[in-house]
C-alpha cells in the first residue's frame, strides 16, 4: 500500500547571525494510512519540528531548506500559505500540548467546531452543530449538547484536551500530528486521553503522527516509532522491536534510563553527558561523544539508516565493511 | 587589561550590539544624540560665543539673519538674537541645561520609582495596595500639571532671592516626581515575577534577610525594563523641561534653557527674526527623537518575544 | 530503640485565600475562596531515609515540601525539625544550616546574573562557615568536583549550562552548608530521561556517603520507587496511604493509589487493556464531603460520603496504613493476590 505521508530528506534550518543551524537534517520516514507512529527524543532533538514542517507551521525564522514532504503522493512543503491552510484541517488534523493555543477563548466551543466542520466539509449550520455535539460526545465530553455553548475555560484541562481532539478530528482529515498531546495532563487523565486517540484513530482509519517525550505512551499507543537524536533519526521501526531490543547504542541507552515501576534498582542506567547544541553538532555521527561503542569511523562519517533486523539504525555498527560490529547482545536484542 | 579587553569583546559580539549594527535608523539616532550631548557637554570649550558674558555682547550685532542669508556673518553661522548674542552658542548653553535637568530629573524618578516598586512587589499586601493606590491616582493627572504645581508652590513658599538660587533643583524635583509611577509601576510587575522564583526560595530558605535578597537577587534582574524608560523618560523630561520654560515656569532667565529660548524667540517669530526660535526648536527636536528611537530600539532589543 | 525521627509533621494544615478583590467580591455578593492546600497530615521521617510524597498536581505535595523548610507557615499543625520546633530551629542558624532545598526547575532556580562561584557559595558566606576567601574558593571548587562538574565552571554563568548541569549546581548550592536534610521538589521532573537517571544516581550515591535525609516530592512513581524507603500517596491534600516502598508497590491497597498505578502507561506491551480511573480530581475549594476520593471510587459507600477516613494499619498489610473505610472494612477484595508484575515506566 502506497504511504499516506512519505518525508523524504527533510532539511530544515534557522539562520542566525553567527551562522545557519540546522535543526533538522536528512529525516526520512512514512506513514502508512491507519498507521500510528510515534516519534521520540529528548528536548531538543527536533521532533516537535519534524511535526511543525508537516503542518507547515515551522517558527520564523526556520525554513525547510531540502528534501519533500508528500501526502498521498502530492508535495505539500511548497505550498503557499493559503493553500496549506486548506490541507491543516480538512487533511491533517493538529493537536498541541496546550489546549489554550489551539482554542480561541472569543468563541465557544461550538463555534469553532462548527465553523472548521462548515469550512472543511461544506454543510449547512445545522448540520455542522449536529455533527459538532456528536463528535464531542464522542470525544467523552459529559451533557455534549449543553456543554457545546461553553467557553474554553469553562472546561478543565482534561476536558479542553478532549474538545481539541474532536477540533482536529471533526473534519476527518486522514492523518493527524498530535504533538505531546498528554504531557500537560495528570497521569489518571493522560490514561484516558491516550485511549481514546488510541480508539478514534482505530475507528476511523486515521493515520497519526505522535510525538511525545513519554515512551510509555508511544509503547501503549504507536505500531512504529522513530527515535530522533541531535535532528536525525537515529532509529527507526516496529514499536516492540524499538523497546525490547533497541539497536542503536542511543535507543538502547534511552530505553535502558527509564526507571522500571516494578523493581528497584541500585544503579540507573545513564548516557553520560548531554544531546549538543544545535551549534556544536559533532562531525560524523552526533551521538559519538557520548556513545560507548565509539570507534574510528564514527568520528569522521555520519551514518545512514542501516538495516539491522526488525529496525534500521543509523549506526556504523551494522555495516558490514565497518572495521566494527555490534556485540552479539545488541545484534540480537 | 586582558580582563577590559575581553569584555569589551564580549560587548562587541553581544546580541544587544549587533541588533544596534543592523538598525540604521538606531545607528543615526545614536550619532544625532552624541552630537547633541557633546555639543552640549563642551559648550565652555567649543561654543564660538559665550552668550553669558555681556561683555562681548554688542547690539549693534542684533537680529543678525543666519550666515548663509543675504546679510548674514559668518561670527554668527545660526544668526543673532535681539541682544546680539549668537544663536547657536545659545543653544548650546540651553541643551546643556537641558540635558542637564533631564538626566537628574530622570535619575531622580528612577530611585523613587524603583525603590517603591521593588517594596511595593516584595512585601505585597497592603504596603502593595497603598504605594499603588497612590501611583494611581498620579498617574491621572497630566505630568506636566504636577510639574506646573510643585513649582507654583516652591515659588509661592520660597523668598525670591533663596527660589532663584534654587530654581534649578526645584525643576528637577517637579518633573523628576511627576515621572516614579511608570518606574513603580515596571518594576513592581518584574519583582512580583521574580520574587516567586526559585532562586529566590533558595535564599530565603538559606535564611537571607528579605532586604538583601531584594537587593542581591530581585533587583539585578528587574533593572531590564528600566532602562527602557529611562531613556523614553530622559526625552520626556526634556520636553517637560522646555514646556515648563516656555510657560516661563522653569529654570531662571539667567540659566535660559532650550525651552527658554523658544518663548524669547516666540516674541520675534512674526516679525521676521525667525532663526531665533526655530532653531533652539529643531535642535529639541533632534535631541528628542533621536533618544526616543533609542529608547524604542533598546524596548524591541531587551524584548526576547520581538527577538 | 530507634533514635527520634530528623523530622516530625503533625497533623499539617494549610490553606491559601483565593478570594477575588474586596470590592468585586461584595458586588458580586459572593464569600471568601479557601483552598485547602494540605489538610491534616502527619509523618515523621527516620534519619539517613528518604520518605517520598507521590500525587497528582493540584495534591498539595509541593506545598507540604515548603512548609516543611519554612517558606510558608503552616495554617495549623506543627513541623518538628531535631525535636525543635520549626519555627524556633529555623530561627537558630547552626539548624537552619543543616535543611536546604532542591527545586523543579533548572531554569529558574539560579540566579541568572550571579556567577556559579557566588552561587554555589551563597549559603557558606551567608554561614560564615569558612574564614577565608581561599577556603571559600576550595570549598566551592570541592563542592561543583562532587557533583560532577569542574571546579573551572565556576567562573561561567547558569545559561551556559544544560538543564542537567544545572541541576547539578542547585544540588552543590544545597550541599555547601553541609546540610543533614534535603527537601527536594520534583528534582527531575524538568529534565530528559537519561539525564534524569544522572541526576538519582548523583542523589543516591550523595545519600550514601553523606548519610543524607531526603524527603522527595515526585508525580512520577517509577522514579519514587528507585529512590525511597517510605512512600506517601496523597489527594486532595491528604494522605491516603502510607507505606514501605515496597509493600506500596506489590501490595497496593487505597482505591486511588491502584488507580494511580493502573493509569501509568505499559511499556511491556503486554497488550492487557488498562481501565483508566473514570473522573477528575475535584477542586480543592470545594472537596468532597467524606472522602475526598468518594465520587472517582469504585467501592464507595455512603460512609465513605460522609465521614473522613483517617490512616489505620490495613488488613493483611499492617505495615501500610491506608485512610479507606472500605479497606478497614475488608470490602476491598482483601490483600491483591497477584499485583501485575513487569511493568515499566513512565516519562521519558
Amino acid at each position: 500500500m502506497s504511504p499516506l505521508l512519505e518525508v523524504r530528506d527533510l532539511r530544515v534550518e534557522f539562520p542566525t547571525r553567527r551562522g545557519v543551524l540546522t535543526a533538522l537534517d536528512g529525516v526520512s520516514f512514512s506513514i502508512a494510512p491507519g498507521e500510528v507512529l510515534g516519534v521520540v527524543g529528548e528536548s531538543g532533538a527536533g521532533k516537535s519540528m519534524t511535526g511543525a514542517a508537516i503542518i507547515g507551521l515551522l517558527e520564523p525564522p526556520g525554513r525547510i531548506a531540502g528534501g519533500q514532504i508528500l501526502l498521498n503522493g502530492k508535495r505539500i512543503d511548497n505550498l503557499r500559505y493559503d493553500q496549506m491552510r486548506r490541507i491543516r484541517g480538512r487533511e491533517i488534523g493538529a493537536i498541541f500540548q496546550d489546549p489554550l493555543t489551539t482554542l480561541n477563548p472569543l468563541y465557544t466551543v461550538g463555534d469553532q467546531l462548527v465553523e472548521t466542520i462548515q469550512t472543511h466539509l461544506g454543510l449547512d449550520v445545522a448540520e455542522a452543530r449536529k455533527r459538532a455535539v456528536g463528535w464531542l460526545e464522542m470525544v467523552g465530553i459529559p451533557a455534549a449538547a449543553q456543554r457545546i455553548d461553553s467557553y474554553p475555560h469553562e472546561f478543565s484541562g482534561g476536558m479542553r484536551q478532549r474538545v481539541v481532539i474532536a477540533l482536529a478530528l471533526c473534519a476527518e482529515p486522514k492523518l493527524i500530528v498530535a504533538d505531546e498531546p498528554t504531557t500537560a495532563l495528570d497521569v489518571s487523565i493522560q490514561a484516558q486521553v491516550i485511549a481514546l486517540l488510541k480508539g478514534l484513530a482505530r475507528d476511523k482509519g486515521t493515520s497519526m503522527m505522535l510525538v511525545t517525550h513519554d515512551m510509555g505512551v508511544i509503547a501503549e499507543t504507536a505500531d512504529r516509532v522513530a527515535v530522533m537524536y541531535a535532528g536525525r533519526i537515529a532509529e527507526i521501526g516496529p514499536v516492540r522491536e524499538v523497546v525490547k531490543h533497541p539497536k542503536h547504542p542511543y535507543s538502547a541507552g534511552l530505553m535502558a534510563s527509564i526507571p522500571p515501576l516494578d523493581r528497584r534498582v541500585d544503579h540507573l542506567a545513564q548516557i553520560d553527558g548531554a544531546m549538543p547544541r544545535l551549534s556544536a553538532i559533532p562531525r560524523g555521527c552526533a551521538f559519538n561523544p557520548r556513545c560507548p561503542e565509539v570507534f574510528a569511523r564514527c568520528l569522521v562519517e555520519r551514518p545512514a539508516l542501516l538495516a539491522t533486523g526488525a529496525t534500521e539504525a543509523a549506526c556504523w555498527l551494522y555495516d558490514p565493511v565497518s572495521e566494527k560490529h555490534a556485540p552479539e547482545a545488541m545484534r540480537h536484542g | 587589561m586582558a580582563a577590559i579587553t575581553s569584555s569589551l569583546g564580549r560587548m562587541l559580539d553581544s546580541d544587544l550590539f549587533w541588533s544596534f549594527r543592523h538598525s540604521p535608523v538606531t545607528v543615526i539616532s545614536a550619532v544625532v544624540a552624541l552630537i547633541c550631548i557633546l555639543g552640549a557637554v563642551l559648550a565652555p570649550l567649543i561654543a564660538p560665543h559665550d552668550p553669558f558674558d555681556v561683555a562681548t555682547l554688542n547690539l549693534i550685532d542684533a537680529f543678525k539673519p543666519p550666515a548663509w542669508a543675504a546679510e548674514g556673518d559668518a561670527t554668527y553661522p545660526l544668526g543673532s538674537d535681539d541682544q546680539g548674542r549668537d544663536v547657536l552658542s545659545a543653544i548650546m548653553y540651553g541643551a546643556r541645561v537641558s540635558l542637564l535637568v533631564g538626566f537628574c530629573a530622570v535619575l531622580f524618578s528612577m530611585v523613587v520609582g524603583v525603590g517603591i516598586g521593588l517594596l511595593a512587589g516584595y512585601a505585597g499586601g497592603a504596603v502593595d495596595g497603598v504605594l499603588m493606590r497612590i501611583a494611581d491616582i498620579q498617574l491621572t493627572f497630566p505630568n506636566i500639571l504636577i510639574a506646573l504645581l510643585v513649582d507654583g508652590i516652591a515659588r509661592a513658599a520660597l523668598p525670591a532671592d533663596v527660589h532663584d538660587r534654587v530654581a534649578l533643583f526645584v525643576v528637577i524635583f517637579a518633573i523628576g516626581i511627576s515621572a516614579w509611577p511608570q518606574f513603580a509601576r515596571t518594576v513592581r510587575g518584574s519583582t512580583l515575577v521574580e520574587r516567586n522564583k526559585e532562586y529566590v526560595l533558595a535564599a530565603r530558605v538559606i535564611g537571607i534577610s528579605q532586604l538583601r535578597i531584594m537587593l542581591t537577587h530581585v533587583l539585578p534582574n528587574v533593572l531590564g525594563p528600566v532602562l527602557v524608560i529611562a531613556t523614553l523618560g530622559l526625552s520626556n523630561a526634556i520636553i517637560s523641561e522646555a514646556t515648563l520654560s516656555y510657560l516661563g515656569a522653569g529654570v531662571p532667565q539667567t540659566q535660559p534653557s532650550l525651552g527658554t529660548l523658544i518663548r524669547i524667540g516666540n516674541d520675534f517669530l512674526f516679525s521676521g527674526e525667525w532663526w531665533i526660535a526655530i532653531f533652539p526648536g529643531l535642535a529639541l527636536i533632534a535631541m528628542v527623537l533621536s533618544v526616543n528611537l533609542l529608547g524604542d530600539w533598546l524596548r524591541d532589543a531587551l524584548n526576547p518575544r520581538l527577538r | 530503640m530507634a533514635e527520634t525521627p530528623i523530622l516530625e509533621v503533625d497533623d499539617l494544615a494549610r490553606s491559601f485565600d483565593v478570594s477575588r478583590p474586596w470590592l468585586q467580591r461584595v458586588l458580586a455578593g459572593e464569600g471568601k475562596r479557601i483552598l485547602r492546600a494540605v489538610d491534616g497530615i502527619s509523618f515523621a521521617i527516620p534519619r539517613g531515609t528518604t520518605l517520598s510524597l507521590v500525587g497528582e498536581s493540584g495534591c498539595g505535595k509541593s506545598t507540604v515540601a515548603r512548609l516543611v523548610v519554612g517558606l510558608y507557615p503552616p495554617s495549623r499543625g506543627r513541623v518538628v525539625f531535631e525535636g525543635l520546633e520549626l519555627e524556633r530551629a529555623r530561627a537558630i542558624a547552626e539548624q537552619r544550616r543543616r535543611m536546604q532545598m532542591i527545586f523543579q526547575d533548572p531554569y529558574a532556580s539560579l540566579n541568572p546574573r550571579w556567577r556559579v562561584k557566588d552561587i554555589v557559595a551563597e549559603p557558606i558566606r551567608a554561614f560564615g562557615m569558612t574564614p577565608s576567601a581561599a577556603a571559600q574558593q576550595a570549598k566551592v571548587a570541592e563542592l561543583l568536583t562532587q557533583v560532577g562538574l569542574s571546579p573551572l565552571d565556576g567562573e561561567k554563568f547558569p545559561h551556559e549550562f544544560s538543564g542537567g548541569q544545572r541541576q547539578r549546581i542547585s544540588i552543590a548550592r544545597a550541599l555547601s552548608s553541609n546540610p543533614d536534610f534535603l527537601v527536594c521538589d520534583e528534582p527531575t521532573s524538568a529534565l530528559d530521561v537519561s539525564v534524569q537517571a544522572q541526576i538519582l544516581n548523583l542523589m543516591k550515591d550523595l545519600q550514601a556517603r553523606l548519610g543524607l535525609t531526603y524527603l522527595f516530592i515526585s508525580h512520577n512513581l517509577a522514579v519514587v520507587r528507585q529512590v525511597s524507603d517510605r512512600i506517601g500517596v496523597m489527594y486532595l491534600g491528604r494522605l491516603v496511604e502510607l507505606a514501605p516502598a515496597e509493600t506500596l508497590f506489590t501490595t497496593p491497597r487505597h482505591p486511588y493509589t491502584r488507580a494511580l498505578m493502573e493509569a501509568i502507561p505499559d511499556l511491556e506491551m503486554t497488550g492487557r487493556q488498562r481501565i483508566p480511573v473514570g473522573g477528575e480530581v475535584p477542586s480543592p475549594i470545594s472537596p468532597p464531603s467524606g472522602c475526598p476520593f468518594h465520587p472517582r471510587c469504585p467501592l464507595a459507600d455512603d460512609r465513605c460520603k460522609a465521614e473522613r477516613p483517617v490512616l489505620l494499619p490495613a488488613r493483611g498489610t499492617e505495615a501500610s496504613l491506608t485512610a479507606c473505610h472500605a479497606v478497614e472494612e475488608g470490602r476491598d477484595g482483601g490483600v491483591p493476590a497477584a499485583q501485575r508484575v513487569g511493568t515499566t515506566a513512565i516519562a521519558l
